[in-house]
């Protein structure tokens, strides 16, 4: 069983965000990047499959500028096999990746497709489930739980009202929650290895998908700062406060 | 211009959410038809048809819709899409799960989570875990939007007397099989949508104290909560997850007990009204956005919160 995981570039989690002055994004200058923290939880399973016996080749993909490789990099040290960058400096937009990775599944036909179940720069939740749509197969989103017996696979999904279990044929597409796995750190070893594993270059236009946007962004802007900071002295001013002052209780 | 909004339900009660994205619908101008999906949701579609606001309500029922797998659902959305401007979704988890796979096969762009509708184009969402607000435009032709709900007051439940249409689902896409679910039973008010909530992070050390938090939300009628680290660690779970990849929640009073306040915890909280937190560490970010901070032991705070809100009376609004 082949397995694709596609993984994004973005902002580390830790990194506060800064809006740029000009109102016209999100300064990335000087900003450490990272793997999305969902796809490495995706990257982490897909690696588990195979060490199981139950897939035989991961692929990492990712979609964005020459130092996406870094992140295609890591996904090598995590133990996937090989990987495929298509290059590309502008916005991209969720649809636009999953008719990229639609294109990729046509040439590579994998038996399971593994993202994030959202990528924490757009925080957009949307390209597990385009893709799904665009190939016809079935999705498992959210998920914290796979189970993968014969040609059918079980998935507990994280839903609003609890858990949820859903069966799907395959091939299928299936995004990652937090609590499906711990991913593990890449060791020395597996680092220097992952330097000799192939990444094949693609541009948009090799795979035929235009790139033109569909959403413009006009403004991006910082949210209303908050007045905190005020501290109480005890419980009995801090009841007094809710209560008398602010009125929520 | 026409606006479609999708229901989000259990096949017995319409969900608040879906009052949510009424309102904003109403603020993208146009008529607004409900769809309702799934089997044995008449009532659903009776209450929606109630809601003010609503024009036309749309019910399609057949075995095949009961667990709205997104396989069946969404080829039915794209196909009646056809007749609207925009379909909007509450950005709950079955509306995330649906309404991308329903893009797909529109060819369109969704824009998720949008928290404010500027004009019937133009959106605005936040980004980078609510870091950052991002404005908007569309160029597709039919637009599809989910909605934050906490950023948009519930329509009126009653009032309204739309007329309830049946249409045909679109049949099983054979794909997927719903095979069950493990629903948390609460008799607490809904995270999403209460008026206060109390939420625990990993000073709370065991799902058992926890009660402490629950014996003070039922003297407030509040919903507890929780921060990531609480709910893997298994104290609590998974749907308490207040945060980026949780539950959004704007309550009037969120009050943080043993919670340090990371961004992505924040960006589920910072726009309650009033923030209160407890924690035994004067530097946790937290404080930095709370209204009222105490930095106390939380196993002597709490149970003190308790015995001072019994002693004042104060109960539940
Ligand atoms: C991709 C991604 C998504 C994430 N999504 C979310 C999300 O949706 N929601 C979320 O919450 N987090 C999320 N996180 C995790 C987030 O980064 C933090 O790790 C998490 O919020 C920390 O939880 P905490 O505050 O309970 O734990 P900690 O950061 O460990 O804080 C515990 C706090 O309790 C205090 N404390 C301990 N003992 C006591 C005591 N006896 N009395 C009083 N105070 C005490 C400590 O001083 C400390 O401040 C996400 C992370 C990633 C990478
Ligand atoms: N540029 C990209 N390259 C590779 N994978 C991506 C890219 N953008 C999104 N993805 C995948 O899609 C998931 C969801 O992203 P999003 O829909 O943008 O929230 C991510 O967790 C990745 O697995």
């Amino acid at each position: 069983m082949k397995v694709l995981v596609p993984v994004k570039r973005v902002i580390d989690y830790n990194v506060k965000v800064r809006v740029k002055a000009d109102q016209s994004g999100v300064d990335l200058a000087n900003v450490k990047m990272s793997m999305n923290p969902f796809d490495e939880i995706a990257v982490e399973e897909a690696v588990r499959l195979k060490e199981a016996g139950t897939a035989t080749e991961v692929v990492a993909i990712s979609m964005g500028p020459e130092q996406s490789q870094e992140t295609l990099r890591t996904a090598l040290a995590m133990g996937a096999d090989r990987a495929i960058h298509v290059v590309h400096d502008g916005e991209l937009e969720p649809l636009m990746v999953a008719k990229m990775l639609a294109k990729i599944v046509g040439e590579e036909s994998p038996d399971l497709v593994v993202l994030g179940k959202q990528a924490i720069d757009d925080d957009a939740n949307q390209t597990g489930q385009l893709l799904a749509g665009l190939l016809g197969w079935g999705q498992g989103t959210f998920i914290s739980k796979l189970k993968i017996e014969g040609g059918a696979i079980s998935v507990t999904r994280e839903v609003d009202g609890g858990l949820e279990k859903i069966g799907l044929k395959l091939p299928a597409i299936l995004t990652v929650d937090l609590r499906l796995n711990e991913p593990r750190y890449a060791s020395l070893p597996n680092i220097m290895k992952a330097r000799k594993k192939e990444i094949a270059k693609k541009s948009p236009a090799d795979l035929g998908v235009d790139t033109t946007p569909r959403l413009k962004t006009l403004k991006v802007a910082e949210p209303p700062k908050r007045q905190g900071g005020k501290k109480v002295g005890s419980i009995a001013e801090l009841v007094d406060k809710l209560h008398n002052e602010a009125g929520v209780i | 211009m026409a606006i479609l909004v999708y229901a989000d339900h259990n096949n017995q009660e319409l969900s608040s959410a879906t009052l949510n994205a009424v309102t904003a619908a109403g603020q993208m101008g146009g008529d607004v038809t409900v769809l309702v999906v799934g089997e044995g949701c008449d009532a659903v579609a009776q209450a929606a048809a109630k809601v003010q606001g609503v024009a036309k309500v749309l019910l399609a029922q057949d075995a095949s819709l009961k667990d709205q797998l997104a396989e069946n659902v969404a080829p039915l959305i794209a196909k009646l899409a056809e007749g609207y401007s925009h379909v909007v979704a509450p950005a709950t988890t079955t509306g995330k799960n649906i309404m991308p796979r329903a893009a797909a096969l529109l060819d369109t762009q969704q824009v998720s989570d949008i928290i404010a509708v500027e004009s019937a184009d133009t959106f605005i969402r936040p980004i980078y875990a609510g870091n950052a607000l991002a404005t908007v435009q569309s160029s597709d032709a039919i637009k599809l939007i989910t909605v934050r709900t906490t950023t948009f007051a519930p329509a009126e439940a009653e009032g309204g007397s739309a007329s309830v249409e049946n249409v045909d689902g679109t049949g099983d896409a054979g794909l997927s099989t719903f095979e069950g679910a493990a629903l948390s039973e609460n008799e607490r008010p809904e995270l999403t949508t209460a008026r206060v909530v109390i939420s625990g992070g990993r000073g709370m050390q065991s799902g058992d104290n926890f009660k402490m938090l629950e014996e003070v939300a039922d003297i407030l009628g509040a919903a507890v909560g929780a921060s990531r680290a609480a709910v893997d660690a298994g104290y609590v779970p998974n749907d308490y997850q207040v945060g980026q990849t949780g539950k959004v929640v704007a309550p009037e009073l969120y009050i943080a007990v043993g919670i340090s306040g990371a961004i992505q915890h924040l960006a589920g909280m910072k726009d309650s009204k009033v923030i209160a937190c407890i924690n035994k560490d004067e530097e946790a970010p937290i404080f930095q956005i709370a209204d009222f901070g105490l930095v106390a032991d939380l196993f002597q705070a709490v149970p003190e919160l308790k015995g001072e809100l019994e002693k004042q009376g104060i109960q539940a609004r």
